[in-house]
């Protein structure tokens, strides 16, 4: 199965982001990844959804996505025309002898110390999945005391705009 | 103005134009009646109870709404489902939070899988009791979110008229479907104002409805190139109403058309080019001219289990030109070559235009040797029954006779099992809107409350309701709702003391283990009969309840009918029966089966004509 990465425009009211995962669930559709937030209009909000599915059952997904009503826009995004970014904060076992080589994996990987204690240090790095393994399979073997990633955010290269359509659909309706 | 608590049936004239709608001072139940009578909602079937109470005081006065007390929240749902099926308009219900959102489930789910347009309203407590587990709260909202076409939750009275026609709106467009409205009760209480129309707001609903014009033209140049083409008509083309259409384009390309149990009726069932319905229980000829075929023009079909049988077996050499208003249906269960996304009257239209088109270009699809086949199907394998040799009634008699009886604007609702199929084959469709049941869900008790609804809205028209014993039971209480309401439906129980369809797939995959289908006896009543002192039937066990009593208990006539020499003069006496509800108990020979039938999850290239019949299709020539 392939992974496949889904924005989602939705109108910003309570209840969508249980509709679409509700959705999810009940056509048996595993979610990889989800993150929900506002977008530059107030009124729509951008769920981003990476998901492990087969072509055609991924076009099913994305019709029924579609028929809800609070959905207003569902654009599927090319890894390679579009640029994916997670966000993970790691607290890493540290010591006076270890702390100088974590600080210098943070750097490698152009992460962030956040946090300092004389027993951990907590890192904030952002990208692409693939770096972020990277980056904590060398943080590791010190002892990954603690670890909260965020879901994938994703936008599209160039200079076009997905909510553009959108937005002006919710202005005729306003 | 003034506010209108006891105005309400002395509106004022308001002024037409939608620039500068009048403004009225109401609550907001009032504006919850004012805005169902501004959609032309004319009958609302409901109970009401403490979380939606403030609706009922200003439905009292209202002359445009009328309310139809129910007993059975469900009877409230498929009352409005059968009244928007017969009707064509958006059927509506209305109860109370907690169990009475809830007992509206079954039907609301029912209308989604058979995509009836349907509102259910209903109160919810108060906006700051919600979340805490407050007296007969449900989180509705939540519970019907994937059985609805889409849901509102309303804490602010001044939303209300805007959801009320954003409901309505969204309900009877593209795939029509059941919508809530779930009110909190102090919304209703609140001042707010009301003016109409309201401006809808709903920028991710737009349905698509005009079909590509270069799909059509490839479906049409398909259609007249195929040598073995079938229209596989669903229930679409009856919610777009497209029965005219149909007929046209049917009759243009000469092409055999088969109609789903929810399209029955779009089609004259007597029409040459019928070839009767497909599926488990669909007729020889309907169920081989799909597998057969080299082109399956779908309307307003959906490719359902019930119709495809083994899917990977399904029409193993056909191209599929799928046409549906829902684009989520296309390519869902079987992938389509031309896939059309619009409404089944512009698809029509549209492909009349194409096909005509490649007519006059010299195309025309010759089928001759397609309907030589299929003819012969049609004579060696029609519909038929075998009639009890213990001088019992055979149900499939009465079901026939009851439709030959009946003249073609009958309406007839069945419930679910075997009495449903059989009324599927043994009553002849001629004209659209007169076959009412619950195709997609399977919902027992469907008959009684939809023929209810469906007599409500067709005050006019004859109204069967075809049942089982085993439905009856379930929903029977509906008949007091329509002999105190003026609501006089027919219902004939075709009682064979046992849950017919689950008997029937006892005996044949089951080794005729009976367990828990038996109704009519208890499971201490020994083989053979029933224990001394209690009435027997012909089939054994008891007669409990007595129908005909039961009828007469709920103000209705009872009548029974036990031999087929009565047969006629029961129907007949039941036609002439229309002050008050009628009932016929018919006793029928509880071992028929339904024929033919494709076994769950078997290829529908097994299809039996009748028990241990496999019919001879020459199959070694074919393909």
């Amino acid at each position: 199965m392939t992974k496949h990465t889904l924005s989602v425009l939705v109108e910003n009211k309570p209840g969508v982001l249980a509709r679409i995962t509700a959705l999810f669930s009940r056509r048996g559709f595993n979610i990889d990844s989800l993150a929900v937030g506002t977008t530059e209009h107030p009124d729509i909000s951008r769920i981003t959804i990476v998901v492990s599915v087969e072509e055609l059952p991924l076009e099913q997904v994305t019709k029924q996505l579609n028929k809800l009503v609070n959905v207003l826009k569902i654009v599927e995004l090319e890894p390679s025309a579009a640029v994916q970014r997670e966000l993970v904060l790691v607290k890493v076992r540290a010591d006076n002898e270890t702390r100088s080589q974590i600080v210098e994996i943070v750097q490698l990987f152009r992460a962030k110390t956040v946090d300092v204690s004389p027993e951990a240090v907590t890192i904030e790095a952002t990208g692409s999945s693939d770096k972020l393994e990277a980056m904590l399979k060398m943080l590791e073997p010190f002892g990954i005391k603690e670890l909260v990633q965020s879901g994938m955010v994703a936008i599209g290269r160039g200079g076009r705009s997905i909510t553009d359509r959108s937005l002006r659909a919710l202005d005729r309706s306003a | 103005m003034t506010e209108q608590a006891t105005g309400a049936h002395h509106p004022q004239p308001r002024p037409r134009n939608p620039a500068q709608p009048a403004v009225e001072r109401v609550t907001g139940a009032q504006s919850l009646i004012r805005s169902l009578e501004e959609v032309g909602a004319d009958t609302v079937f409901g109970i009401p109870g403490g979380a939606i109470l403030p609706a009922y005081d200003p439905l009292l006065d209202s002359t445009r709404v009328r309310h139809v007390l129910v007993r059975h929240e469900q009877g409230a749902g498929h009352a409005a489902t059968g009244y928007a099926q017969a009707t064509g308009k958006v059927g509506v219900c209305m109860a109370t939070s907690g169990p009475g959102a809830t007992n509206l489930v079954t039907p609301i789910a029912d209308a989604h899988m058979d995509s009836v347009p349907l509102v259910a309203i209903t109160g919810q407590v108060a906006s700051k009791a919600i979340g805490t587990d407050a007296f007969q709260e449900a989180d509705i909202c939540g519970i019907t979110m994937p059985i609805t076409k889409h849901n509102f939750l309303v804490t602010d009275a001044a939303d209300i008229p805007r959801t009320i026609a954003e409901a309505f709106h969204i309900a009877s467009t593209g795939r029509p479907g059941p919508v809530l409205v779930d009110i909190s009760k102090d919304a209703l209480q609140a001042r707010t104002t009301f003016s109409w129309p309201p401006t809808a707001d709903l920028p991710g609903y737009r349905p698509v409805t005009k079909p590509h014009a270069k799909q059509i033209r490839e479906a049409a140049r398909m259609i007249t190139a195929a040598q073995r083409p079938v229209l596989y008509v669903g229930g679409g083309v009856l919610k777009a109403r497209a029965t005219r259409e149909l007929r046209i384009l049917a009759e243009l390309t000469g092409a055999p058309l088969t109609t789903t149990l929810m399209a029955l009726g779009s089609f004259p069932d007597s029409h040459p080019q019928h070839v009767g319905m497909p599926g488990m229980h669909g007729s020889v000829p309907a169920v081989t001219a799909l597998q057969k075929a080299d082109l399956i023009v779908a309307l307003g079909a959906r490719f359902d289990d019930r119709v495809t049988g083994r899917l990977d077996t399904f029409a193993p050499n056909a191209k599929i030109v799928h046409a549906d208003i829902d684009p989520a249906e296309i390519s869902k269960n079987r992938l389509a070559d031309v896939p059309i996304v619009g409404d089944a009257r512009e698809v029509i239209a549209d492909l009349i235009v194409a096909v005509q088109a490649e007519h006059d270009a010299g195309h025309r699809g010759d089928y001759a040797d397609w309907w030589a086949r299929i003819d012969s199907w049609k004579a060696t394998y029609p519909l038929g029954y075998e009639t009890p040799d213990d001088g019992s009634l055979s149900p499939q008699q009465v079901i026939k006779r009851i439709g030959e009886l009946s003249d073609p604007d009958t309406i007839f609702a069945a419930g679910v099992g075997q009495h449903q199929m059989w009324a599927s084959q043994f009553i002849g469709y001629e004209k659209p809107y007169t076959w009412l049941n619950s195709g997609g869900l399977g919902t027992m008790g469907y008959a009684v409350p939809a023929a209810m609804g469906a007599k409500a809205g067709q005050p006019e028209r004859t109204v069967w309701a075809i049942d089982g014993d085993g439905c009856f039971q379930m929903t029977n209480q509906e008949l007091v709702t329509c002999a105190l309401n003026g609501i006089p439906i027919k219902v004939a129980i075709i009682n064979n003391g046992a849950l017919g369809m689950v008997r029937q797939w006892q005996t044949l995959f089951y080794g005729q283990r009976y367990s828990n289908t038996v109704l009519h006896s208890g499971p201490t009543v020994p083989e053979g009969g029933a224990t001394e002192g209690e009435i027997k039937t012909p089939s054994g066990g008891t007669r409990v309840p007595d129908f005909v009593k039961l009828s007469e208990a709920m103000g209705c006539y009872g009548l029974r009918c036990e031999s087929p020499d009565e047969l006629d003069s029961v129907i007949e006496q039941a036609m002439k029966l229309n002050d008050a509800p009628v009932v016929i108990d018919f006793i029928v020979h509880e071992d028929a089966m339904v024929w033919p039938m494709v076994a769950a999850g078997t290829s529908n290239d097994e299809i039996m004509a009748a028990r241990d019949v496999r019919p001879d299709f020459g199959d070694n020539e074919d393909d």
